[in-house]
């Protein structure tokens, strides 16, 4: 009897829990970049109210944490922040995973400094390879222009799962993976973030987004004299870090109504939200072409 | 004589299945071992063991790889101190103030402070320590780092405080009256009591609940994933940012790294030593309390 | 005389010295709960129990991490009490002579210091990976259930030790058997101290992160799970997302969300203390 009731009270409490609205159920996974994950969280939040019973979920392992799952069909939607490498599309190709490279917005990579850091404002791509080069020797403010105090930087970047991480290694250090290894490593950007606006002599950097949200407890490096602002970037004036960003998405998965309704409201809505998050909107066209390409 | 012979075989069969679950602590200890001895010997056969003990720099991702893993055990180390300065004394303390001199009414307050304190969950001593003891410590040394060492040491200090208060409390009352009385129809101070004949009695007990408080203050993992940093670094300055075993494990976790690469395999090789650190802790004080239990009952 | 001055004043300051330590955990308290109470208040609403997370902090909200704590508690009581108290019930009653019982005293003790990470890789390889339950509320649910099994155990024992051996030789002595002097006397004389023992248990889980993000919770989810094997988030993990944040406001998120985590725990508390001084009044024997 007793235990009649309890099985009724959590019946009904359960639907109190349950959302309301949209009849499309289903789960739509989603993992990947860090960079990305800030667009894709908007999106799948507007899309609450257009299907409150698909359950989204999204991961934050890093754009090559993720390919990983995206190559063995783990997930449906991998959060990408450079391209797909030719090793993860073999693993895609032997898991017999088709895939759709869908460009989502421009970001400018931005390299930051602590708001009290009024000497290295200005850099060239040169002086950032001497810093994060492989084997750099770098270890003071001093040891790339001399003028500058002689104090340890402290330095901030993403781990080696990060797409972040692979495109600044290819366009400062000129190879893929390619750095020095003593930093401080974060997948998570708000770390990063905390660490260089809580320490004078510190240094790092991750997508324009988050730069763009914390402006007030962060500068913004400016390279070869080019500053990352939306007009730049879209520009493809800020250069060598101005880099388009992508999600790509399973085909097999888009048979599915939810993923399709999913990816479908993504690319209609994503200019709105990209900027609102903070990255570049590409033009209208190539949303358009994204929903094509299925 | 059938109705008690139906009984005998329910009895039968109840008391295997309580053993059964019974079995089943047993199975997680097995499971455990078996689990971190696998990984860790799979890690060993492509990182030599002296490496991974001795070697002073931890880098397992980028060239030039390295995997020793003394920066995470300074970390951990540093947070174990730290926290063991602030918990010990004022533990002690504590237990003394309410085993001898406090009235009534005042244990019967403070006890449940202590007892809440406790319960606490570790990710609101985080919190704390993020959002009030870092931006507190930064006004008195304006050089720490906004991610440090001492942060997360206080917090984790305030964590096992109640921990070292209530095993010396015990350690206390285990002590004869006798013993007490002695001292004082002497004319001790209750001062000089506590200090030369209390504590030397219970001197086992009172290691014992240290040793126990510093082995859970290692296995801390959210306040100092939160507060104390990312950085493998041996140090032994606590304003600095480092990374503790836990925190590393947390780290790796995160990124949600699939099984079978170098990275996974750290995160189990490191797991092995904290087990292996937290047991042998761990077995050294329940050894102790319960060694001085048969020693204090044959000396009364 | 000298002498016997400098011993009172040493005394004195000792007395000072550990009654202001002493009364400086309340302060410790005190700060901390007003600092979470400043911090919390503010973004603190029926709205906030009831939306999902958000990136506009004034629109965020638990409901993902408060059904996705609740549905593990219930899953995780259901598995870790039934287990936990039989174990404690064949520890006590039965009870293994000699070393074997030597031994799975101390192993049961040891698993009580073993910290939650570990377990949290346990679970991830066994029922995760192995079991293939992927990140699922069973896989939680069981990795917590195998953490405080422990707990459960050695309160439960205290509780049934508790018990006054006169209920069991009365019984036998009318010709019970064993299982019928268990589950008929022992069982609900000790059930007051038991249920005790779990609740604070469950109080203790329903606070634990560490485990749940290695097997894979820390996603960001928007609903609320609907079966075993649904994704979940809980509110630990949810406190955790926003408090790792940088901007200001997602810090008072995540002192809300500690407000409505304490206050949960403080409630769980609260029944077992009001259970413990029933039963004890029922008790006088």
């Amino acid at each position: 009897m007793k235990l009649n009731i309890i099985f009724c009270l959590l019946m009904t409490i359960s639907c109190i829990g349950q959302p309301k609205g949209g009849k499309l159920k289903g789960k739509v996974r989603i993992d990947g970049s860090s960079t990305v994950y800030p667009i894709t969280e908007a999106i799948a939040e507007e899309y609450r109210s257009i299907a409150a019973k698909v359950k989204v979920n999204i991961g934050v392992s890093g754009t090559g944490g993720g390919f990983k799952k995206f190559s063995a069909g783990e997930i449906d939607i991998n959060n990408a922040s450079r391209k797909i490498k030719d090793k993860e599309a073999n693993l895609a190709l032997e898991n017999k995973v088709s895939y759709v490279e869908l460009p989502v917005a421009y970001d400018g990579l931005t390299v930051v400094i602590n708001p009290k850091n009024t000497w290295a404002t200005n850099m060239t791509s040169a002086e950032l390879k001497k810093i994060w080069d492989k084997d750099s020797k770098v270890k003071n403010w001093s040891d790339i222009r001399e003028a500058w105090p002689k104090r340890a930087i402290k330095l901030y970047g993403p781990g080696t799962d990060s797409g972040t991480f692979d495109y600044f290694s290819k366009a400062i250090n000129g190879e893929s993976g390619r750095s020095r290894a003593n930093y401080t490593k974060s997948e998570d950007d708000n770390v990063l973030v905390k660490g260089v606006a809580g320490n004078v002599d510190a240094m790092g950097y991750f997508g324009f987004a988050y730069y763009k949200e914390n402006q007030e407890t962060l500068t913004a490096v400016t390279i070869n004299g080019v500053a990352p602002t939306m007009d730049t970037i879209n520009k493809g004036v800020y250069k060598p870090l101005s880099r388009p960003i992508y999600i790509y998405v399973n085909k097999n998965s888009y048979k599915r109504a939810e993923v399709k309704s999913f990816v479908d409201f993504y690319l209609n809505i994503a200019k709105k939200i990209v900027e609102e998050v903070g990255y570049i909107p590409l033009p209208d066209e190539m949303y358009k072409k994204g929903l094509k390409s299925f | 004589m059938n109705r008690n012979l139906q009984t005998k075989c329910i009895g039968f069969g109840i008391k295997f299945l309580l053993g059964a679950c019974a079995s089943f602590t047993v199975a997680t200890t097995i499971g455990i071992v078996v689990v971190l001895f696998s990984e860790t010997s799979e890690f060993f056969s492509q990182v030599p063991l002296f490496d991974f003990l001795f070697g002073l720099s931890w880098e397992p991702l980028l060239e030039p790889k390295s995997f020793g893993v003394l920066p995470l055990v300074s970390g951990t180390l540093l947070i174990m101190l730290g926290s063991g300065l602030i918990a010990i004394p004022i533990g002690l303390l504590t237990a003394v103030y309410l085993s001898e001199y406090a009235k009534h009414r005042t244990r019967a307050f403070i006890k449940p402070i202590l007892e809440i304190l406790a319960g606490i969950p570790t990710i609101v001593y985080g919190y704390f320590a993020l959002t009030f003891i870092t931006p507190m410590l930064k006004q008195i040394i304006p050089s720490i780092d906004v991610f440090n060492a001492l942060s997360g040491a206080i917090v984790v200090g305030i964590m096992i405080l109640p921990m070292v208060s209530s095993l010396c409390d015990d350690a206390f009352s285990g002590v004869p009256k006798s013993l007490k009385m002695g001292g004082y129809a002497l004319g001790a101070t209750s001062f000089e009591v506590i200090c030369q004949i209390i504590m030397p009695a219970s001197a086992s007990r009172i290691l014992a609940a240290f040793i126990l408080a510093l082995s859970r203050a290692i296995g801390e993992t959210m306040a100092v994933t939160l507060a104390a940093g990312a950085t493998p670094h041996f140090t032994l300055n606590p304003l600095e940012s480092i990374q503790t075993m836990t925190a590393y494990i947390v780290q790796v976790s995160l990124g949600d790294t699939p099984a079978g690469g170098i990275e996974y395999l750290t995160c189990f090789a490191v797991a092995s030593l904290l087990f292996f650190i937290t047991l042998v802790m761990n077995i050294l004080g329940q050894r102790i309390i319960h060694g001085i239990g048969k020693k204090g009952g044959q000396n009364s | 005389m000298n002498k016997i001055k400098r011993r009172k004043r040493t005394e004195k300051i000792f007395l000072w010295a550990s009654r202001l330590l002493s009364w400086s955990t309340i302060l410790i308290l005190v700060v901390l709960m007003a600092h979470i109470l400043i911090e919390g208040t503010h973004y603190l609403s029926a709205g906030f129990l009831n939306n999902f997370p958000s990136r506009f902090a004034a629109k965020a909200g638990m409901k993902a991490g408060i059904w996705g704590s609740f549905w593990l508690m219930v899953m995780t009581t259901l598995i870790s009490v039934p287990v936990g108290i039989a174990s404690a019930l064949f520890l006590e009653e039965y009870g293994i002579k000699g070393k074997i019982g030597k031994i799975i005293e101390v192993n049961v003790s040891n698993l009580a210091g073993v910290p939650s990470i570990v377990y949290g890789l346990l679970g991830l390889t066994v029922f995760v990976r192995y079991a293939d339950f992927d990140r699922s509320l069973l896989s939680g649910a069981l990795t917590l259930s195998l953490l405080i099994l422990p707990v459960i155990i050695v309160a439960s024992r205290e509780a049934i030790k508790a018990v006054p051996n006169t209920i069991r030789y009365a019984a036998y002595a009318l010709g019970a058997h064993k299982h019928q002097v268990i589950f008929g006397h022992v069982l609900p004389v000790a059930l007051a101290g038991i249920l005790t023992g779990v609740i604070l248990a469950l109080s203790r889980a329903i606070g634990e992160t560490a485990p749940l993000i290695i097997i894979g919770a820390l996603a960001y989810v928007s609903f609320t799970p609907e079966s075993p094997m649904d994704e979940f988030s809980v509110m630990p993990i949810q406190i955790y997302n926003w408090a790792g944040r940088p901007k200001a406001e997602f810090h008072q998120l995540a002192a809300s969300g500690i407000i409505v985590l304490l206050c949960l725990m403080l409630t769980m508390n609260l029944i077992a203390v009001i259970i413990r001084h029933k039963s004890s009044k029922r008790m006088n024997l």
